[in-house]
């Protein structure tokens, strides 16, 4: 099999991912775009090792530490998110902006009391 | 004990009550009086010793080397002549009345303990003035009294008047200062060393190389200590001081410093006729002037003050004419006899609740409430005037007599045309001085009016004062053909001629006042004038401090009131309003310096705060502009910062690209 077909499919599979990351807002898609991501570098280093006939087969090992790795990430991920989605009552990440630098260094009025209120729901 | 060692502790021991005063002054109130006036009287009585052993004969030398400095070296040395050792006594005398006077007089004064202090700290640096061998630690002595002047002019600081006299007097002293100190600088550079008797040696040996600059310089300082033209003008306006402070630092000790430094390097000033000239000129103007002025002020510690100024200007005159013997003998009399008249001021401006003499003037029975000071004040004034026999007629005879000796040639130390100027300024001088003063007695003693309010009798320790100084203005010229052993040697005694002209004038003087005064003391009545302080029940300090503060208000000005039945005004004429103000010198110092100065003060302050001020500020505005462009930046949003990573690595890799291309193609 040529190498072009699982390079294109590779390069798809992470434009995909890449348009998940930027552009979604559910942060638990922006999660799964990321896996997209890894996977097409999956994609690639084992194509490449093939292609290339390595004969300790890097890519292959790479790709077992990139599975493992992953699974680690979206385990530590979605915990997070899940916390993020008690705390606030959603998980969209347009409206996590609590760094964002705003003239009055003091939150917006009516968002910090209500989200202190929700963290205390979440911990009861 | 040996004399040196007894010299050493004349100075010594007010240094250590003035620092004792000044350590204990508030945790030991009762220490402080004993402090202040006791180490004054030991110096005193330490002072009559040595001048005893001294004794007018040879001089008594003594040296440490303080400090070698690689050039000059600087010695703590004494060097006491007759002139020291009777000038010593002078100050001790006088330190000690004042000290003893200021007890009842500032008795309510909360700031007494410091006051003390440094009048003991005064009296100790002059007595160093005076023993001091050595020009360098003359000169310490000299400055510790410019500033202890600055704090005692400043005791009622209060009150505006005394906080710009103190600046004034300090300001304007060390205008002279600092040509002194150069002059200072170049005498001992060309005589190699600072020692006084090292620098005689020097200038009776070879003479110096610029013998009119050096003492040109040096009398650039003394006209600023010794108050003369043109730089008399910090003198009447030091008199809003205590009165003690003005008997003492400003009429017999601190201002004859100048002259007794004058007295002492004469030899120096004496090898250019060029400065002689400058100074019997200078002499002459000083004595006019002043005695001119002190017709028409109204206060009455103007009036002496001025009469100070014109005294010292006798003093100076006598140096002109190279007479140190005369100079130091006038430095003496008047010291007493002036001492006497300000603290007898005192004690009339507390009775009478007022400086003003027109106030005075339209008061009566001053006389029955404070008799001690009516009596002792008229036989200061008759030394004033220099009538015979009171001390002031001696001693400005010797000064008459000498100016009249080189003038006529007989005496060839100093120009003839020196001798010239001084004899007339110093006989016109005679006739406005007892003018003055017998205005100043009429006013004050023989005015017509309402009662003057009675305050009970004068603390003891006030009066006591008065009559102990009253003896030696009463007879100190009597010891004239004694005197002469102690200075130069050559006589001191009036002749004919002079004391006939000096006297004589003196006289009509005063009796063309009283003919004046005769006439227009009945405008008084018609006129009627007068403030008396707030608090005429208060202590003496404090009831001179309101009368200094009341006067501008009262009358429209700090020396002068409009009185019509002032004989200094009928006498003066149209020059009655010149010579109020001291001849608008001030003025003419307002418009020179003081405009100049605040012109540049007030450019510096505009390019410290429009221009330095600016890039300061410049500085942090740029900083927050940009800032707030980071800042704009700061969204918050994390997609927002992957996707400007994103297109970030996207131009590196197409720029990386690209660059290898062009580098492969090159």
């Amino acid at each position: 099999m040529h190498l072009a077909y699982p390079a294109v499919l590779a390069a798809l599979l992470f434009c995909v991912g890449l348009y998940g990351v930027l552009a979604r807002r559910n942060a638990i898609l922006v999660l799964m775009s990321v896996e997209l991501m890894l996977n097409a570098v999956n994609l690639n280093l084992v194509a490449f090792d093939v292609w290339l006939r390595d004969t300790l087969h890097a890519g292959q090992a790479f790709t077992l530490f990139i599975i493992a790795i992953a699974a680690a990430e979206i385990g530590i991920g979605l915990a997070i998110v899940l916390m993020v989605y008690r705390n606030r009552g959603s998980s969209d990440v347009d409206r996590l902006r609590d760094t964002a630098e705003t003239d009055e260094s003091a939150p917006a009025p009516g968002e910090a009391p209500a989200a202190a209120g929700e963290k205390a729901e979440a911990t009861a | 004990m040996t004399t040196t060692t007894l010299a050493v502790l004349v100075p010594l021991l007010p240094f250590l009550g003035s620092a004792a005063g000044l350590l204990l002054g508030r945790r030991a109130p009762g220490f402080v009086r004993p402090l202040a006036v006791l180490p004054t009287l030991a110096a005193a009585v330490l002072a009559v010793f040595v001048a005893a052993r001294q004794g007018g004969g040879k001089t008594i030398e003594a040296a440490t080397q303080l400090t070698p400095t690689g050039s000059v070296p600087i010695d703590l040395a004494l060097h006491i002549d007759g002139f020291a050792a009777l000038a010593a006594v002078l100050v001790g005398v006088v330190a000690t009345c004042v000290q003893i006077y200021s007890t009842g007089y500032l008795r309510d004064d909360p700031r007494y303990p410091s006051y003390a202090a440094l009048v003991s700290l005064f009296t100790s640096a002059m007595l160093l003035v005076v023993y001091s061998g050595d020009l360098m630690v003359l000169l310490v002595g000299w400055e510790i009294m410019g500033i202890c002047s600055y704090f005692l002019v400043g005791h009622y600081w209060e009150t505006p008047e005394a906080r710009a006299a103190s600046l004034k007097a300090f300001l304007v002293t060390k205008l002279g200062d600092v040509p002194f100190l150069i002059g200072l600088f170049a005498l001992a550079a060309d005589a190699g060393t600072f020692r006084i008797d090292g620098i005689l040696g020097a200038v009776a040996g070879d003479g110096l190389d610029h013998p009119t600059l050096i003492a040109l310089l040096l009398l650039a300082g003394v006209a600023g200590k010794s108050a003369q033209f043109p730089l008399h003008t910090w003198l009447p306006d030091a008199m809003a001081g205590p009165t003690p402070v003005s008997a003492l630092i400003h009429a017999a000790t601190m201002v004859a410093a100048g002259i007794y430094f004058v007295a002492r390097l004469l030899p120096v000033f004496a090898s250019s006729s060029a400065a002689l000239t400058v100074l019997a000129v200078m002499a002459a103007i000083t004595m006019v002037g002043s005695a001119l002025a002190a017709l028409a002020q109204d206060d009455i510690k103007r009036v002496l003050a001025y009469s100070t100024i014109g005294q010292l200007g006798y003093m100076a005159g006598a140096l002109a004419v190279g007479d140190r013997g005369a100079a130091v003998f006038h430095l003496l009399s008047h010291g007493a006899f002036k001492a006497l008249l300000f603290l007898a001021a005192g004690a009339v401006i507390h009775a009478a609740g007022t400086n003003s003499l027109s106030a005075m003037s339209r008061m009566s029975g001053l006389t029955r409430r404070i008799p001690d000071a009516y009596w002792t004040m008229t036989v200061a004034l008759l030394a004033l005037a220099a009538l015979p026999p009171f001390a002031g007629f001696f001693s400005k005879e010797a000064v008459l007599v000498a100016a009249e000796h080189t003038a006529l040639g007989d005496r060839t130390v100093a120009p003839a045309g020196a001798g010239w100027t001084v004899l007339v300024a110093g006989l016109l001088t005679a006739l406005l001085t007892a003018a003055y003063a017998m205005r100043l007695w009429l006013l004050a003693f023989r005015g017509r009016g309402a009662e003057a309010p009675d305050h009970g009798r004068q603390p003891l320790a006030m009066t006591t004062v008065l009559w102990v100084l009253a003896v030696p203005s009463l007879g100190f010229g009597l010891s004239v053909t004694y005197l002469d052993d102690w200075f130069d040697g050559h006589a001191l005694t009036p002749t004919v001629t002079t004391a006939v002209l000096g006297t004589g004038i003196a006289v009509v003087g005063a009796l063309v006042t009283y003919a004046v005064w005769q006439r227009t003391r009945a405008l008084a009545a018609r006129t009627p004038l007068g403030a008396v302080a707030a608090h005429p029940e208060g202590g003496a300090g404090l009831v001179e401090a309101e009368a200094i503060a009341g006067h501008a208000p009262a009358y429209g000005d700090i020396a002068s009131a409009p009185d019509p039945a002032d004989p200094g005004r009928v006498l003066l004429g149209p020059l009655h309003r010149h010579a109020a103000t001291g001849f608008h010198l001030d003025a003419v110092y307002r418009t020179l310096f003081v405009r100049p100065v605040q012109a540049g003060a007030s450019l510096v302050r505009f390019l410290d705060r429009e221009v330095v001020d600016t890039y300061v500020r410049g500085a942090g505005t740029g900083t927050n502009w940009l800032g707030w462009l980071v800042r704009r930046a700061q969204t918050g949003n994390v997609q927002t910062y992957l996707s400007a990573l994103l297109a970030g690595s996207v131009v590196l890799a197409i720029a990386a690209v690209v660059l290898a291309n062009v580098a492969a193609g090159a």
